[in-house]
């Protein structure tokens, strides 16, 4: 099946190359996609603010490629994969978008990336954490740019099992992002000698986290991993606190956090904290530069997916500017082409499988002395080197990896 | 140590006390969509709005005017209910006598408005709220760190659930609305102001949400969608415990904090499950709940 859709599409492709469609901007019009949750769990961490992050982007490459305009359309996935497949058919067939970014709940960019596959146009994925998007479901028409599931195993577990975190109990999400992000913490743990004693599987969401925090303080872990996002981190963190989990002596890790939940948490209850991230506003002058630029747009400091969004777009409206073309596979080889030397990142580069690969960063969230505002939330302890951080090509399910 | 069923009695002891805390949530809850439909017959979805605003208040208040937390104990409820009573006046009160459907629906059109607006200024991260000095900290008993804010919270859901019913079932007020609610005309007849008890009660109803909500501010995450989730296992436990029936709520509140507590324990990823199934099986056997009259 899958064979069959290659040389169908490969065959389409190469009769609109032939035609000399290549070299041309369709309708004379770069039509941009933007699709997230606009009003649900994952609205704060990409959003309305990340559509902010993409005007921004058009605004400064100056509003046209190659005299072509650019436009973009907009609508809220509610967090549905269904939602997001006919959103993005109905965008692809009838209202001419070329590329869709944003992209936030794993199982929406999944089945959104399908849709986007089979009409061969381009997908920017921001806000997803499942590594299998650059893995078992890669396509030639997407990129995952801000982070995944597998740099947030190798930067928060590690660091604390060297530092003495041996046992560890793990609290999961019961769906397909927890259940990934706690295999690959697991490896992680007992690849470097530490030991996983116990774990919950927690339904998706769950307001009251009292109850599993009370076990795995029974449990006597050195360390209470939270394998889960957003509301349900956040909660978990605070019902932590409340019962003194880390007074007792057990180490509190969330392996994944937004910039938007430690801001809702605040230094005094998530002070201490230690978290991957891919990008922090406050790290370089550069990223503080954009950060300033995005606060007086939005009236907060972006998170990380926000910068991806602006950086990717900027990187695909340059793809765009320097072929003349936005055919997707002429812009993506443009973009694999390009190192990425921006806010964003340094030495960035996009992957055969569609990874862009760079260094992502483990930090700390500042004490309340150290904190001199309410967005001055991380210190950051070290950068994890993009090789280090990002799964090998060798270990690689991607179809489009050549030793595959 | 002993075990039940595999399980240390400690860490069951801890898993039933926070139960009992999160029944005494559902109960508050619950007790108020019971009054509201057992005497209004109005089926209030949004019930679970009026606790987000509760708490939605509660920080807000504080954050702008610095109102403390025993004050927004007593103001926000007073101010939800104050907006219960104009919703009921102006919106409710047209619907009165039509299918129970049109004022699920209506309330369904509230609570979503109310969320939207809420969602567009404040975002859905949650907003803080910082435990009251006097609670902070805890105290071990022994099988479990008891933090000092959830054993108010039982003790003052508690009162408040038992005020109520005595309230509606055992004084004179109580008498009115009920008879009142029986038959409105012979009421009239009376002297009674009917259309300002029905108002009164719904404005009553929703406070027990916002009081609800004001409970949870320092320990769960205040967002403008707090409240859709919780609804739905709020009215599986009134359609538990007997629709309209006071009494029964409460306890059934109690109860299916316990069985979830529980569940949490031996099967996590059943427990948001549990209650919809003790709900099924409640209706298989006993139709009109465990506490309901026959009809």
């Amino acid at each position: 099946m899958t064979m069959m859709k290659k040389l169908l599409t490969s065959a389409v492709a190469s009769a609109l190359m032939v035609g000399g469609a290549q070299a041309e901007i369709s309708n004379n019009t770069v039509k941009i996609g933007y699709l997230a949750d606009m009003s649900g769990t994952y609205r704060d961490l990409a959003g309305p603010n990340g559509l902010k992050a993409l005007e921004m982007a058009v605004a400064d490459v100056g509003g046209t490629v190659k005299g072509a305009k650019i436009e973009i359309v907009t609508a809220d996935d509610r967090n549905s994969p269904d939602v997001a497949s006919s959103t993005v058919r109905r965008w692809l067939e009838n209202d001419n978008v070329d590329m869709v970014a944003g992209l936030v709940a794993s199982s929406v960019t999944i089945a959104a990336t399908k849709v986007i596959e089979e009409h061969n146009k381009l997908a920017l994925v921001n806000g997803s954490a499942a590594s299998s998007i650059t893995n078992e479901h890669c396509t030639p028409n997407h990129i995952h740019y801000t982070y995944d599931t597998y740099p947030l195993s190798v930067g928060t577990p590690t660091a604390i099992v060297k530092e003495g975190g041996k046992t560890w109990y793990v609290l999961t999400a019961d769906y397909a992002f927890g259940h990934s992000l706690e295999a690959d913490v697991t490896r992680m743990v007992e690849s470097n000698g530490g030991e996983i004693i116990g774990s919950i599987r927690h339904p998706f969401p769950t307001p009251d986290f009292s109850s599993f925090i009370l076990q795995a303080q029974a449990s006597g872990a050195d360390v209470v991993a939270l394998a889960n996002a957003g509301a349900d981190t956040t909660n978990a963190i605070t019902t932590a606190a409340e019962f003194g989990l880390t007074q007792s002596g057990q180490t509190l890790a969330a392996l994944l956090l937004f910039l938007s939940d430690v801001h809702a948490l605040g230094v005094e209850t998530a002070q201490g904290i230690q978290l991957t991230t891919g990008w922090y506003w406050d790290m370089n002058e550069d990223a503080r530069e954009w950060a300033d630029r995005f606060m007086e747009e939005t009236g907060a400091r972006p998170t990380m997916v926000h910068a991806g969004i602006y950086s990717s777009a900027v990187q695909y409206l340059n793809a765009i500017e320097a072929t003349g073309s936005d055919d997707s596979q002429v812009v993506r080889k443009q973009m694999m082409d390009t190192p990425i030397n921006d806010m964003f990142t340094k030495n960035g580069r996009i992957r055969e499988d569609g990874r862009m690969v760079h260094d992502m960063f483990l930090a700390q969230v500042k004490t309340p002395e150290e904190s001199s505002n309410e967005w001055d939330l991380y210190k950051i302890l070290r950068t994890i080197p993009a090789d280090e951080a990002f799964r090998p090509l060798s270990d690689s399910k991607c179809k489009l990896v050549s030793s595959n | 140590m002993s075990m039940i069923f595999g399980v240390p009695m400690a860490v069951l002891s801890g898993q039933l006390l926070i139960g009992i805390i999160n029944g005494a949530f559902y109960a508050l809850l619950s007790l108020g969509l019971a009054v509201i439909f057992g005497l209004l017959k109005i089926i209030n979805f949004a019930h679970g709005a009026m606790y987000m605003l509760g708490a939605m208040a509660t920080v807000i208040m504080f954050d702008t005017l610095g109102v403390n937390y025993w004050v927004a104990l007593f103001l926000a409820p007073l101010l939800v209910g104050i907006a219960g009573v104009l919703v009921e006046y102006f919106l409710l009160r047209r619907i009165a006598g039509q299918d129970h459907i049109y004022s699920l629906l209506l309330t369904f059109g509230v609570a979503l408005i109310m969320q939207g607006i809420l969602t567009n200024i404040y975002g859905v991260s949650g907003l803080r709220y910082a435990m009251p000095d006097m609670f902070k900290g805890g105290v071990n008993l022994g099988f479990m760190f008891m933090p000092y804010y959830r054993a108010w919270v039982i003790v003052a859901a508690l009162v408040v659930c038992f005020g109520t019913w005595f309230m509606i079932e055992k004084t004179k007020l109580g008498a009115y609305l009920r008879a009142g609610t029986e038959d409105s005309q012979l009421m009239q007849g009376f002297g009674i102001n009917v259309p300002l008890l029905v108002s009164l009660t719904y404005g009553f109803g929703v406070m027990l949400a916002a009081f609800a909500g004001v409970l949870a501010a320092p320990i769960y995450s205040v967002t403008p969608v707090m409240g859709s989730h919780i609804l739905i296992v709020v009215f599986a436990v009134v359609v538990i415990g007997g629709m309209g029936s006071i009494g029964g709520a409460i306890i059934t509140g109690i109860l299916m904090g316990i069985v979830e507590g529980l569940t949490k324990t031996f099967y996590p990823p059943a427990s948001s499950a549990v209650i919809f199934l003790v709900m099924v099986i409640v209706l298989m056997i006993r139709p009109n709940g465990l506490f309901g009259k026959e009809a």
